[in-house]
């Protein structure tokens, strides 16, 4: 068992919701108690989608247990086909009916219905939403377009536009709609044309079309993987990896799809600009020179980030994370270029206690780093799912390409600009209060001050990342009030520093001078 | 009889068909599981925790239902199960008290643990029962931990506040006297719940008692004597389960609307022999105020047709109130359970004329609401959307156990909750 308080992902079953969700013609019989039905909600909600995800429950109850369920299975899995006349049908269960057996995917294969259908393993006891997603696009990718790849072949008359697959962008993903319409200007740009776009808008078909491509695009390997993998062992379609996150990656990508294609990219890559590399370079962002960062989220934008943020912005990644395990090799990678842990957990405690111990400036992470952030008062943007509906915003906002670049800049400037703000703030507030013996923990009160009083109060409730942490070693009060000089966005690093100087040199008692000592060893 | 006159329905019942004329369906149901009702369980007794032991599923589920602010001060979490938890049952015990040591030591000050039994741990039958006690007796004097079941086999949405409410009851202190006093059952807001504590001294009614209780040490006394009000319809077993302790309930509608509350009250006054022109004083004020704010909400529902989804137990006691102060037209009035004990004085309220469905086969009665295009139709979040977007006007359900609605003074905010999508469609110019 493993308690939970927060989970990054869902269970498999929504990932492969996520999969049928974002399909046309495609249905999804799910067998499961009453009440999975909540899982409606985020597309209805979180996403806004204006119809029913297409989804049939069998939403068993007690009554129903023992042989009943698997007649339930037949039974709904005939009324949804019958209703809805779906084009391919994906059938699974999920994870109390993992636990009954009653093999739903080999019962509605007996059925005979005259479309194909899909029988997805669950797992659901290991597995977790991103490796549902994965597993379902890669069986229907399997299922549809692996029979097809013959009769489709790659005839195709001499000078024609090489053509692509973009594969990868679901339902609920972060920002998918407005990357594929980036991704897609970027191609058309290039010469490059637009074959299917998968799962997200595609319809069964589309999938059986898949082999006409002459290579695919793996946007969100999170889910296309697998399936661009095995299009490229069976079809012998190459596939560009490079994801087009920043403004860097985004003409690596633009290079990697003129080798792939076969076509002169150099140029248009060495041309493609964005406002935000100006925008980076003009004198208002030296500011941001070393701002040290936390990055966490799903791996590709979690790496994506991290490029970002080194390169594009001149910050210091000081955490680097991810909750994909299937995906942590490249974080891995990422984490020892910029000579940070790598942190691979699903453990939102574990998240919080890294992004305390490494005294951030910006937090990059998710909808719960957000609210990690929040806890500790730092300055935090939303770089990747899990997110809220704050996140599927009405306007065109992408995160690839060079409007997703532009787009970057701005979100994960924001905060800061507020955090400085806030700085200002406190400063003055600490000015006029001075002679008042402002308590030791100011900083942690003061931060979450302009949230709601309730995370107020829970952010008191536990030692934030300021609080002394140095067993034995004990500040005079001069040297907490000089502490309290510096500006809090970077005491807390200052605070950790000066007591590891301490600790290591073996002083009791830190004092104005250790400060000014501790500063000077760990500015070298 | 639908009164949607024309619509060509097979499936309307006839009087009489079922029990009560309510029409019995089967099949696909859109509802919640009874975990759902941690989410206000837990804002409402302060020193609680709620332990799920479930799947991811049930994890997610809890925090797509809380939203934002399951990281205010979350007192409920998930043990979720492994695959080595499904190996071996022995291992399960062992790994639960475990967490629950971990989770008491994070959370010094929690003085009661519920262990929420969810389908999963059900279907592997995980003994929940014998490991509250267990651990109930390795924290004495600490904790008190407590089982019930939240899970879809067993319960839908609100009763699994029913449930709670049960395993709460078996733990009340027994009565020393024959003394009368009143335990009102069933979860209303703090504001809510600050009313009538003032109606019920002013009527001299008393002591009273609220169950849930703020803090889960608050337990009232139960025994001959206790008289037991529901505040909410969805109470059904630990009603039966604090009468098998003595307790007595007092017959009355729920107190949602003027009549609704005052007839509540009143009730509760000649249970304990208050004359009911004193009910009539102490009324007067709240009541005239209430009337004049319903009347302002009102005007806009008037003649409205309305179609209830099943979700809540609350249908019946809202179609009642919208029919009766409002002038509302209900079309069909879905609800998950009907419990003749405790929903046979609002079915009768509610007269002949409104097709009653309990249970729920989802497509088909989505069809019915499709034929009936009522002008406004209340249910869920997974439903309320695509509704709208095939131009059927929606009250999303949960608002409706979320908001204060009960009582005089909400009576207006209660019309206002059904007003309100009206008088956006019609304010909308996009």
């Amino acid at each position: 068992m493993e308690l939970t308080l927060w989970t990054y992902e869902g269970p498999p079953h929504v990932g492969a919701m996520r999969v049928a969700a974002s399909m046309e013609g495609v249905h999804y019989v799910l067998h499961a108690p009453q009440g999975d039905t909540y899982a409606d909600l985020l597309f209805t909600m979180i996403e806004r989608r204006p119809s029913r995800p297409p989804v049939t429950y069998t939403t068993f109850q007690a009554r129903h247990l023992g042989r009943d369920t698997a007649e339930l299975v037949r039974e709904t899995v005939a009324a949804a086909y019958e209703r809805h006349r779906p084009q391919a049908l994906l059938v699974g269960e999920a994870c109390t009916a993992e636990l009954l057996q009653d093999q739903p995917g080999s019962l509605a294969a007996n059925m005979e219905l005259p479309v194909p259908v899909i029988a997805l393993e669950s797992g659901a006891y290991s597995r977790k939403e991103g490796f549902g997603a994965s597993e379902a696009f890669y069986q229907l990718v399997r299922g549809l377009a692996g029979p097809a790849a013959e009769a489709a072949g790659t005839e195709r008359a001499g000078g024609e536009a090489p053509r692509a697959n973009l594969l990868g962008p679901t339902s609920l993903g972060f920002r998918c709609r407005d990357d594929v319409r980036e991704v897609t200007g970027l191609l058309e740009a290039l010469g490059v044309t637009v074959n299917v776009v998968a799962p997200l808008g595609a319809t069964p078909d589309d999938l059986r079309r898949i082999p006409e491509a002459d290579f695919n695009i793996c946007l969100y390997p999170e889910v296309a993987r697998t399936a661009c993998e095995w299009l490229q062992r069976h079809l012998r379609q190459p596939m560009v990896t490079t994801v087009p996150l920043g403004l860097g990656a985004t003409r690596d990508f633009i290079r990697e799809v003129g080798e792939v294609a076969g076509i002169d990219t150099a140029a248009a890559a060495a041309d493609a600009d964005a406002r935000m590399a100006w925008y980076s370079r003009s004198v208002d962002s030296n500011y941001l020179t070393g701002k040290r960062a936390f990055i966490f989220g799903d791996a590709t934008h979690a790496v994506a980030a991290a490029r970002i943020a080194h390169e594009e912005l001149g910050f210091t990644v000081v955490g680097l994370g991810t909750y994909s395990r299937e995906h942590a090799r490249e974080v891995r990678r990422a984490a020892k270029a910029y000579g940070v842990e790598p942190l691979i957990t699903d453990d939102y405690l574990e998240v919080e206690r890294r992004v305390a111990e490494a005294t951030p400036e910006l937090v990059l992470g998710t909808q719960m780093e957000r609210h990690i952030a929040k806890r500790l008062g730092l300055p935090c943007a939303v770089i990747s799912a899990p997110a809220h509906v704050q996140d599927f915003p009405a306007r065109y906002a992408p995160n690839m390409g060079l409007e997703g670049a532009n787009v970057i800049f701005d979100t994960w400037v924001h905060p800061l600009m507020m955090g400085l703000e806030e700085h200002l703030l406190g400063m003055f507030k600490e000015d006029s209060e001075f002679s008042a013996d402002a308590p030791s923990h100011l900083e942690t009160t003061a931060a979450p001050a302009a949230a709601g009083a309730e995370e107020a109060s829970a952010a008191a409730a536990e030692p934030a990342a300021e609080a002394p942490q140095g067993a034995g070693v004990q500040w005079t009060a001069d040297a907490e009030a000089e502490l309290r000089k510096i500006p809090f966005f970077v005491r807390g690093k200052a605070r950790r520093n000066t007591e590891r100087f301490a600790a290591d040199r073996g002083i009791a008692t830190i004092t104005v001078e250790t400060i000014y000592d501790a500063k000077a060893h760990f500015s070298r | 009889m639908s009164r949607s006159s024309g619509s060509g329905l097979q499936q309307c019942p006839a009087a009489g068909e079922g029990r009560d004329g309510i029409l019995q369906e089967q099949g696909q149901r859109q509802v919640f599981c009874g975990l759902t009702s941690i989410v206000w369980l837990h804002r409402k007794m302060r020193d609680a925790f709620f332990l799920v032991v479930g799947s991811r599923t049930c994890a997610h589920l809890l925090q797509s239902a809380a939203g934002v602010m399951i990281f205010a001060e979350p007192r409920f979490a998930t043990a979720v199960l492994g695959e080595r938890d499904l190996a071996g049952m022995a291992d399960c015990n062992d790994e639960l008290d475990r967490i629950v040591g971990e989770l008491l030591e994070r959370r010094p000050e929690i003085r009661n643990l519920f262990l929420v039994g969810s389908c999963p741990s059900e279907v592997i039958k995980l003994d929940l029962d014998k490991a509250a006690e267990r651990l109930t007796a390795a924290h004495e004097g600490g904790v008190r931990v407590v089982h019930y079941s939240g899970s879809g086999l067993e319960t839908a949405f609100t009763q699994g506040e029913d449930q709670c409410l049960t395993s709460l009851a078996a733990r009340l202190p027994a009565k020393t006297d024959e003394a009368p006093s009143l335990i009102v059952l069933g979860t209303l807001a703090d504001v809510v719940e600050d009313q009538f504590r003032r109606l019920f001294d002013e009527l001299g009614i008393g002591p009273v008692a609220f169950l849930p209780p703020r803090r889960s040490d608050e337990l009232p006394p139960v025994g001959p004597g206790t008289r037991l009000l529901l505040a909410q319809p969805f109470v059904g077993e630990a009603t039966r389960a604090l009468i098998r302790r003595g307790a007595e309930r007092i017959e009355a509608p729920y107190p949602l609307g003027v009549e609704g509350t005052l007839q509540w009250l009143r009730a509760a006054a000649e249970a304990f022999g208050v004359e009911q022109e004193r009910v009539d004083e102490v009324t007067a004020a709240p009541v005239a105020r209430a009337r004049e704010a319903l009347a302002r909400q009102g005007e806009r529902l008037r003649g409205r047709r309305i179609t209830f989804l099943p979700d809540s137990q609350l249908e019946l006691p809202l179609a009642r109130f919208l029919a009766a102060e409002c002038g509302m037209e209900p079309v069909e009035v879905a609800m998950p359970y009907y419990d003749r004990e405790l929903h046979g004085a609002e079915r009768e309220a509610l007269g002949e004329g409104v097709r009653l469905v309990e249970g729920q086969d989802l497509e088909a009665q989505l069809d019915r609401l499709r034929a009936d295009r009522p002008d406004l139709t209340v249910c869920g979040l997974g439903l309320a959307n695509p509704l709208e977007a095939e131009g059927l006007l929606t009250k999303w359900s949960i608002e409706l156990v979320f908001s204060p609605i009960q009582g005089f003074e909400q009576a207006g905010d209660l019309a206002e909750l059904f007003a309100r999508p009206l008088v956006r469609r019609e304010t909308l110019r996009v």
